[in-house]
Formats: structure tokens, sequence, C-alpha cells
């Protein structure tokens, strides 16, 4: 055991530890500090500190940086420390330099040096001080100078440092991956090492190479498997057992690099089911740790290729940790649900209730990871309850960060799935509104262009229907105080464009409203040059069309001030409206003309109707242009163009073209049954972003490099406005959407029943359901029941559920259908249909026999092949040993690597491992006797404490017993 | 990976830190100022689990001790709650049922704990056994450099305990 208490410090620092410690407020704390630095720089200084002080005077800067005061007078020191001879000393020296320097200060040039003669200590303990310091010191330029040093000490005898030499590598390879590249077969070597430490350490570099590029390790699967089998049953020494389960941590690592290797590969991942399997089953969900392993394995079951089974089981555990109190598991299973999600639409239903209790709690990071879910799960029929949802949730938070992601999410959700250009108007108008200044400034740009194009209809009405909405919206806005300028942008420029175009609002009252608001935010410049341009619109438009422009007396003093503005931009604005404005109606509207913005400008680069101009200049005499390459010493001239880019991108609209769309790339999926389904159906989530990702790929709108904000309008075109069923020019969308709307065909029939099925159950379990709740869900999730049309065994039910998604709001419509086909519950379709459906892409043909048993026996047959040809031999020794001696070495040497190690330990480790089983299932309580007598009492334990601490002369007053309180008890 | 360790009292007091990725004297006050006040504040039945700046931030309550991790957005949350609880019995068992008073007072031994468990932001070592073996060695170095004056009593008081 390791030293009790033991205050081996002065008098002096257990003293400033104390005055700290009942210090009543920071700026007191900050005064004790600042005193204990003055002292600590004077006595640092002397001459011929004995060792032992200039220890504690380390000791104690690392506690004053600790309390967040700088401490680098003191950095050298602590370098000269670690030059020291003495251990003790030398370990101290490392402990600060490692707790005080980024791997990026000046002074790690002079430690680099210790540490190259340290890693060649004899002593094991100064090699791990150094490995310690190497791991968070050496930077991406001094790895060469340690590298060959620390792969040689990857076979050094004792085992800590072995492994910490791995961790090492780890972290170059993190700071630099070229620098290690070369060193992986050690990695692979290490693996096999005969100490599980090592084995464990080795895989935290591993997961990272195989998650840079998985193809080169998956000849490993077959070995990750098999450690992982033998984990699960318990054969590495008990030590490493954590309450009870067998390394839990070393089972985590394992299933996170097996969900690397899996992900996409059907080969690998048939090596892995049986063993999966067996890790849940043996998933003990009443502990902590048991969940945390359990809730890797459904990561992982995400992560490969399906299987049906093992999704079975992950979603029999999500309903385990849904249903669970406990808000950390809760949590895990909506993190879950959501991964699930997209191989199997289908199991959300049955947690709906659960989901929206999540939604609706107190707890922000529950609500946080509830909203990613919905996020996940959203299609056109539920995008307005999210949303809605999402806007409210983000008006009431203060935290930026957050803010900005999950306005981020809303426009990104409003763009893919907006049922109608209204609703996609509203929404954008809350978002800019309240979170403005936090989108990308593409959203608006984008909704601009929305409102000047339509959403791809040709009927004019709807057109202006929809500008005159946006206008009336915005007038309505204007007047709030405290708009983002972003969205002060748009309102400028809508207004401009079609303030006036309805007839509505007279030319004085849309530009009264821009005076008003260029005066409100008269100190951001943008805006008031927006509003200037539309004031110029407005008023070219009354005059194209032959009113009389009387310019209101505020609009005048703005232009006024404008004209002399500091801004050139803005003055030149100003310039242009006073020009405009006296010009005659035909001018002004082959300038400005009317509804033009969305009208392709040609530009004609070569300025060619200059050409008579010049013509008649050099014939005059005058120089022929020389062009820029040729001019030296010019000033540079793409500075200018440059400059020119960077205002258009920011003030103007693009004005390109749009690329006719290309149809997708068709999809993985096989297309099934193309010209029956005329129905629209809505997508389902997993399918529509690879529908999305395929059309992102072919690489459509101008603006491909730009983050996920940009709007997919080509994708997108067919969901807005009214939707043309079976029409065969809608090219484009039309094959991609097919596949899709033949696989939810398939599902109907279980998306009825199971649902029925599960709601029905819910119902009897808990009668009283709050309908408010019951409303929602019907909303979030009734959606997903849309498509019944097909007759089938049901068919009251299908129809009856498809009259409910239509009418998603309608929360007595989508609950009357689960009555009715509470009855018939007894007419379910085969189960296997169900697992069919969960992953559209695959076929999984019914299994006539067992695939674990033939699974099991390809397993065996691969693992005593690869292992050792003394297979004969594994019988009675457990074969951990074969697997890591690897196949060269002998049975004996891995038994010498392990069994006597736990034979010797056995009884002391045994009784440890069950105290610390006592206190590991009596938790928080501390009632178990057999843990006193382990222990000690606690109250005699904190009594000698405080009579050592009054023996030392610091007397901690009682004021806070908590100090002595037992963390575990 | 873990990018942070911090132990804070409920008093918002800083009891130990340790940084995995590089953070500057003035962002390491920030974070600690920002966290104790999102963490010390939160309700004792909600999640132990804080959505943080891209990252998430893994805390346990002991006595009057919070044990906070600052992980990547990808890592088990799960798994990192039962790490805190592995370094806490791995300090209780170095300590004998430790109390907040030996992390005051013995803040360095607490470090040199951590670094046998984790190292660069990963878990180095899941073995509590092995962990306390190293300690143990490293400390039994330590007291035979101790000066001579306490040293026969002291081997045999620790020798009686």
């Amino acid at each position: 055991m390791g030293s009790q208490g033991g205050f081996g410090q002065s008098k002096e620092f257990l003293d400033l530890i104390k005055s700290i410690g009942e210090a009543r407020s920071k700026a007191e704390e900050d005064r004790i500090v600042i005193r204990e630095i003055e002292t600590l720089k004077r006595r640092i200084s002397e001459p011929d500190i004995p060792k032992r002080k200039m220890k504690e005077y380390i000791i104690r800067l690392l506690y004053v940086e600790m309390l967040g005061h700088d401490a680098s007078f003191g950095y050298i020191h602590a370098v000269k420390m670690t030059h020291d001879d003495n251990l003790p000393s030398k370990r101290t020296g490392y402990l600060a330099v490692t707790l005080f320097l980024n791997d990026d200060h000046d002074l790690i040039i002079l430690i680099v040096n210790t540490i190259q003669k340290d890693l060649k200590s004899d002593n094991y303990l100064v090699v791990c001080a150094a490995l310690n310091a190497v791991c968070r010191l050496i930077n991406d330029e001094t790895i060469p100078a340690v590298l060959p040093l620390v792969v040689d000490l990857l076979s050094h005898s004792k085992e800590a440092v072995r492994k910490k030499a791995v961790m090492a590598l780890h972290s170059f390879h993190r700071k630099s991956p070229s620098s290690v590249s070369h060193l992986i077969s050690n990695f692979r070597k290490r693996l096999c090492d005969n100490d599980p430490g090592v084995m464990g350490a080795t895989l935290c570099p591993l997961f990272d190479l195989v998650n840079a590029d998985p193809t080169p390790y998956k000849d490993l699967v077959v070995s990750f498997v098999s450690i992982l089998k033998q984990v699960a049953e318990h054969r590495l020494p008990k030590s490493y057992d954590y309450h009870q389960m067998p390394a839990p941590f070393v089972q985590i690592k394992l299933l996170k690099i097996l969900a690397l290797l899996g992900s996409g590969d059907k080969l690998a991942s048939e090596h892995m089911y049986t063993v999966i399997g067996d890790v849940i089953r043996k998933g003990d969900s009443s502990s902590n740790i048991g969940n945390a392993i359990l809730y890797e394995s459904i990561r992982c079951v995400s992560s490969i290729y399906p299987n049906a089974k093992l999704l079975e089981a992950a979603a029999d555990v999500i309903a385990k940790f849904l249903k669970s109190d406990s808000h950390n598991l809760k949590y895990m299973g909506i993190d879950a649900l959501g991964r699930l999600i997209k191989l199997s639409p289908l199991i959300a239903e049955q947690h709906q209730l659960a989901v929206i209790d999540c939604l609706e709690d107190p707890d922000d990071t529950l609500k946080r990871k509830t909203f990613e879910l919905l996020y996940k799960m959203t299609k056109s029929s539920n995008v307005e309850v999210i949303v809605d949802r999402m806007i409210d949730y983000m008006i009431s938070i203060s935290d930026d960060h957050y803010k900005t992601y999950i306005a981020s999410r809303c426009v990104e959700l409003a763009e893919q799935f907006a049922p109608s250009n209204h609703w996609f108007i509203q929404t954008m108008n809350k978002v800019f509104e309240h979170a403005g200044d936090l989108v990308n400034i593409k959203v608006a740009h984008n909704l601009m262009r929305l409102i000047a194009e339509g959403f791809g209809e040709d009927d004019d009405t709807t057109y202006s229907q929809l500008r005159s909405s946006a206008v009336e919206s915005y007038l309505r806005i204007i007047g709030e105080p405290k708009l983002p300028s972003v969205f002060l942008q748009v309102i400028c420029w809508v207004l401009g464009e079609y303030g006036t175009a309805d007839g509505k609002h007279s030319a004085s009252y849309i530009t009264g409203k821009l005076c008003d608001m260029a005066e409100a935010y008269s100190n951001d410049e943008t805006v008031k040059a927006y509003a200037i341009t539309a004031l110029t619109k407005i008023y070219s438009f009354e005059i194209a069309a032959g009113r009389k422009v009387d310019m209101l007396s505020e609009c005048q003093s703005l232009v006024e001030e404008l004209l002399a503005s500091h801004s050139t931009d803005l003055q030149q604005r100003a310039y242009e409206l006073q020009s405009v404005i006296g010009l005659d109606a035909r001018a002004v509207e082959a300038i400005l003309p009317h509804d033009a913005s969305c009208e392709d400008i040609e530009v004609d680069k070569n300025i060619s109707f200059l050409n008579d101009y010049v013509q008649k200049a050099i014939e005059r005499g005058a120089m022929p242009y020389i062009s820029e390459n040729e001019r030296s010493g010019m000033v540079n001239m793409s500075n200018f163009s440059s400059q020119d880019q960077q205002e258009s991108g920011q003030h103007g609209l693009r004005f390109e073209a749009y690329e006719v769309p290309k149809p997708p790339v068709p999809s993985k999926v096989t297309p099934v049954s193309l010209s029956s389904v005329t129905d629209l159906v809505p997508v389902s989530e997993s399918l529509y972003a690879r529908e999305t990702h395929h059309i992102t790929s072919v690489g459509v709108a101008s603006d491909t490099g730009s983050s996920g904000l940009k709007l997919k309008l080509d994708g997108v075109q067919k969901k807005w406005g009214k939707p043309t069923y079976s029409s065969p020019a809608s090219s484009s969308n039309s094959t991609s959407q097919n596949p899709v709307n033949g696989v939810t065909k398939v599902d109907v029939a279980t998306t009825v029943n199971s649902k029925v099925r599960d709601s029905y159950d819910s119902r009897k379990q808990q009668n009283e359901i709050d309908p408010e709740k019951q409303k929602l869900a019907a909303s979030l999730f009734g959606g997903s029941t849309k498509p019944e049309r097909r007759t089938s065994a049901s068919s009251k039910v299908s129809k009856a559920s498809a009259g409910a998604a239509d009418r998603p709001q309608d929360s007595k419509a989508a609950i009357v259908p689960n009555k009715t086909s509470g009855e018939k519950t007894n007419q379910q379709p085969p189960p296997q249909d169900l697992l069919d459906l969960g992953e559209p892409t695959v076929t999984v043909a019914p299994p006539t026999v067992d695939p674990f048993q033939q699974l099991e026996g390809l397993l065996d047959a691969s693992i005593s092949s690869t292992v050792s040809p003394s297979v004969g031999a594994v019988s009675n020794a457990p074969d951990i040993m074969s697997l890591y001696t690897g196949s060269t070495s002998s049975e004996q040497r891995g038994a010498g690597g392990y069994i006597p190690v736990t034979g010797d330990n056995l009884n002391l480790l045994s009784e440890l491992s069950s105290a610390a089983a006592v206190r590991g299932t009596t938790g928080e309580t501390n009632a178990a006797p057999l843990s006193l007598s382990v222990k000690g009492a606690n109250a005699k334990d904190s009594l000698e404490k405080d009579a050592k601490v009054r023996q030392m002369g610091v007397t901690p007053t009682s004021q806070n017993p908590n100090l002595f309180r037992d963390l575990l008890g | 990976m873990i990018h942070f360790v911090l132990l804070i009292s409920r008093q918002g007091k800083v009891r130990l830190t340790k940084w995995y990725s590089p953070y500057t004297q003035k962002e390491r006050s920030k974070v600690i100022r920002e966290l104790s006040g999102v963490i010390l504040s939160r309700a004792p039945k909600l999640c132990n689990f804080v959505e943080w700046r891209g990252h998430k931030v893994v805390y346990k309550r002991y006595a009057s001790l919070y044990f906070c991790m600052c992980i990547d957005d990808e890592d088990n949350e799960l798994e990192v709650l039962e790490m805190i609880h592995h370094f806490v019995e791995i300090l209780d068992r170095y300590f004998g049922s430790v109390c907040e008073l030996d992390l005051i007072f013995n803040f360095h031994k607490a470090y040199y704990i951590l670094d046998e468990l984790l190292i660069a932001g990963e878990l180095q070592e899941s073995s509590k056994k092995t962990v306390a073996r190293l300690i143990a060695a490293q400390d039994s170095l330590v007291e035979s450099a101790k000066e001579e004056a306490s040293s026969l009593s002291n081997i045999i008081a620790q020798a009686t305990k």
C-alpha cells in the first residue's frame, strides 16, 4: 500500500495550502498566491538550495500554476531538475515539465538531451519517467531525436516500459503520422505481447491507424475477434477484471476497432457476428461498465455489415436503456437509437413516448441528444413539428456555440424537406430573427435566390403570392428592435425587388420603411448599402412605370448623408441613385428592368464593344494596350481584380445559371417494381441522405465547395410545391426515387403491425398518457406509416393510418387505426419480413441452418490454422497463450507469461477484487462490513489524518467537514 | 481521446488539472471557469455528461469533489465514467479510503498515479494492481532516498501499519 497520507512537506507549504483552502473569495486566494509567487521567486534563485527544498519549491510552483497563475519564472528550474541524477528529484522534474510545458515551448530543446540519456538508463523507473515526458513534450520536430530509442524500448524486458513505449509511438503517430508509418509491423508484434497490459495499450495506436485506413489491417480481423472472444470468456488475469467484468476497457477498444474494420465489409463482418453476439449476451446491464460494453456493441453492430439477429439484439438493449430510470442510460439509448435508425427505421416507433419524454426532460444534455435523433429521422411529413421544436429551443438558449449549431440544423432540414414555400420563408425568418448573426451568409443568399426564382414551378401566380407573402412578413418584422445584420440585408433586398410589385404598398411607404431602417442601423454599412440600393430600385421601378417620383424628405437627407460618406461604396451607390432618378423612363428601364434579378448577365470579357473606340484612339496616336504580364514594375493589378471579386461576394447575388440537373448515379439499391408505384412516398431518412449524396457527388451547383449549408436545389425541387406524381419527364429524381418506393412499399404490412403491437402494449402499461404527448408522437412518428395504400391483410388499418398521415396533426386519426387493428394483431406477417425490411439493401434469405454455428465452425478452423502447429496442445491449456505468443513461440513461453503470475497472486488478488467488488456493488452506501475490515473504519481513518495534520501544526478548521469525507463513502 | 482531466471541489476550487491537448494558461483558466459554472450548477439526477464546445465533458461527484474528463464527441461516455471511477478506486487503494484532504495535500502523488493510468489522453493500463505496483516501486525509491534521520522509525512504522 502507498504511504499513508505522509505529509512530507514543510510547514510553510502546508500553511499555504491551508490558507488557500480557507480563503473565502477568489480575490483573497489570488492575494495569497501572488504573495507566494513573490516568495518563490526570491527563494528559488538563491544559490545552493538543498535538493529536497528545491523539490518542494517545484511542487509549490505546480500548485501555483494549477490555481491558474503564471509560474513561468520557475520553468527553467524544473528543466534543470530533470537533469538530476537522483531519481526522486528527476521524477519531480519530469512531472513538473509535463505539467508546465506544451510541446511547442522553447525549453523543450533543453530537455531532449536529458530524455535521450534517460531512455537509455538501466533503471526502468527512470525510463518510465522519461517516456511519460516523451508522450507529452516531444513534437513533430523532435521525434527523430528519440524515435530509435523508443523503438528499441518496445522489446524491453519490463512490461511497464514496453507499454509506455507503445503509447509514446501512439502520440508520435498522432502528431505526425508519417514519422511512424514504417513501424506498423511493431504494433502488430506488440499485439501478441505476453503482457495483457501491453496488448491493451497497443490497441490505442491500432485504433487510430485503422481509423485512418482500414484496408491494410483486414487480416487482423481474425486476431481481434479471437482476442475479444478470449477476453469475454474471462481468460485474462483476474487483475484485469473491473466490477466482475473481464477487462472491459480492452473489450470496448476491440469493439471500436472491429466496428471500423467491419464497416461496409461483408466478409470481415461475418467473422465478427458470433463474438459480438456473445458479448451482447454476456453484457451485464445492471452495472455501469456492462452498459458501456453493451452500448459499444450497438455501435459496432450499427457500423458493420448488418446482421438481422444482431440488430434485433441491439434493439432489445436500446429498449432496456430507454426504459431505464437513469438519465445516463436514456442518453445512451437515444444516441444508440440514432445510430440504429439508419439501418432499421422502424425501431424508433416503439420508443416514441420515451423519445418525447427525453425531449421534454429538463436536462439539457438529454434534450440536445434527442434533437440529434430527431434530426436523423426527419422527413417531409414531420419536418414542421421537428423544426418548430428546434427553433423554440434555439430561442430559449444563450449558448452561442450550440445556437449556431442548431440554427444550421434547422436551415438544413428546412431546405431539404420544406413542405411549402410559405412555411419555408416563415421558418427562415424565425431562424434569422433569433440567430441571424450566427448563420452562414450563404443561407441568406440562398433565401433571396429562392424568393427571386420561386421553387421551380412555372406558375406566375404562385410566384407573386410567394413574394408578396415574403414582403408582408418582412414589413411586419422590420419594426422589431435589434435585428441581425444578415436578416436586414435580406429584408432590404426583398423589399427593393418586390416591395411595390403587387401594388399593395405605395413606393413612399416602402421607401419610408427602408429609410427608417438605414437610420436605425446607421453604423452597419452593409445594411445601409443594401437599403440605398433598394431605394434606387424602387424609384426606378416607379419611373419606369411612368409615375412621378416624390422623394421623401428623410430619403433625401439619407442620400445626402451618404453622398458624403467615408465609404466609397456607399458614396457610389448614392450617386447612382441620384443619377438614375434624373433619367427618363426608357433609360431607367434599360438600367434596372423590373424583376430581372434572375436573368443572366452576359459579360463580354473581351470588351469588344470598345473596339471601335480603341481603334480610333490608336489611329490618333495613343499607345496600344500592353498586357499585364508584359508590364514590369507596375503595381500588381491582380490586387484590384481580387478586391472586385470580394466585393461582389459580399454584396452581390449570384447570377450564373444553374446547370441542368444531372440524373444521379443509380444507387446500389436494385430497383424494384419501377412502374407500378404512383404514390408519392415520403423518402425515409437514410435513403434520402444517400440520394442527396449522389447528387452532390455529381457536383451540381456552383458552390460545391461550400459547407453543408448550401441549398441543394436540384434534388429538392421535386419536394417543394405540389408534387407531380407520375410525370415521366421528371427524369432525374424518378429513377432514384423508384427504388425507394419499391422498398417502402414492401414495408407496409409490418410497419402497421409493429406499430400497432407496440402502441397497444404501451397503452396497456400506462393508461394515462398525456394526450399532448400522444399528439406530438403522432406528428413525429406517424409520418412513417404514410405509405400504406397497398391492400394487405389489414387493409382497414392501412387506409385509416394513411389518412392520418395526411393530416399529421390530427392525433385522433392517428390513434384510431391502432384501436381497430388492436383486435387484429393475430394477422401478423412472418417475422423475418421485418428483418428484411430493416436494411433495404440486403436481402437476407431466411436461414435454414443456424448461421452462428456455421460461423463458429469457420472461426475455429481459421484460428487453429493461423495460430499454431500445436493444435493438439491447445486443448488442455487455454488458447490465449497461443494467441499472444503467436504461431512461432511454443506453448510454454505463453504459459510462463501468464499462468504463474495469476497463480502466485491468486489469493491476494481474489481477496482484493472481492473487496472491490463488494464496494462496487454496495455503491455509495458504504454499509458493507467487509469494506470496513479491508479499509479500516472511516471515522478512525479521518481522525488519524486529522491528528496528523494537527501534529504538523496545521489545523484545517473543521468548517468544511467534507474534506475528511471518504470519496467513495 | 481525453483532452483534459479536472478535479474541482463543490466550492469551485481546483484540486487537480491535467491537460493532454495544448491549452494556453489563459484558455485553461477560461475552461475551468466555464466548466465549473456548468457542472456545479447541475442537479444531482441529471446525466453525467455535458456537451461543451463540440466536446463532451463527463463528470462524477465523489463526496464534495467533482472529477471531470473532457472527451471527443465520438467517445463512449459510459466508459469514461468508469475510467473516472477506476481512477478513484486506485486513489482509494493508495491512500486508504481517500478523502479530499489527501488530494489537497498530496496532489503531486495524485498526478503520479494519473500518469500511470492515462498517457497522452488514452487509458494505458486497466489493471489496478499493475498501477499500484508501479507506484509502489517508485515510492520505495523515494523513501530510500529520504534523509537518514527518520529512516529507522519510519520503516518500523511502515512495517507495523
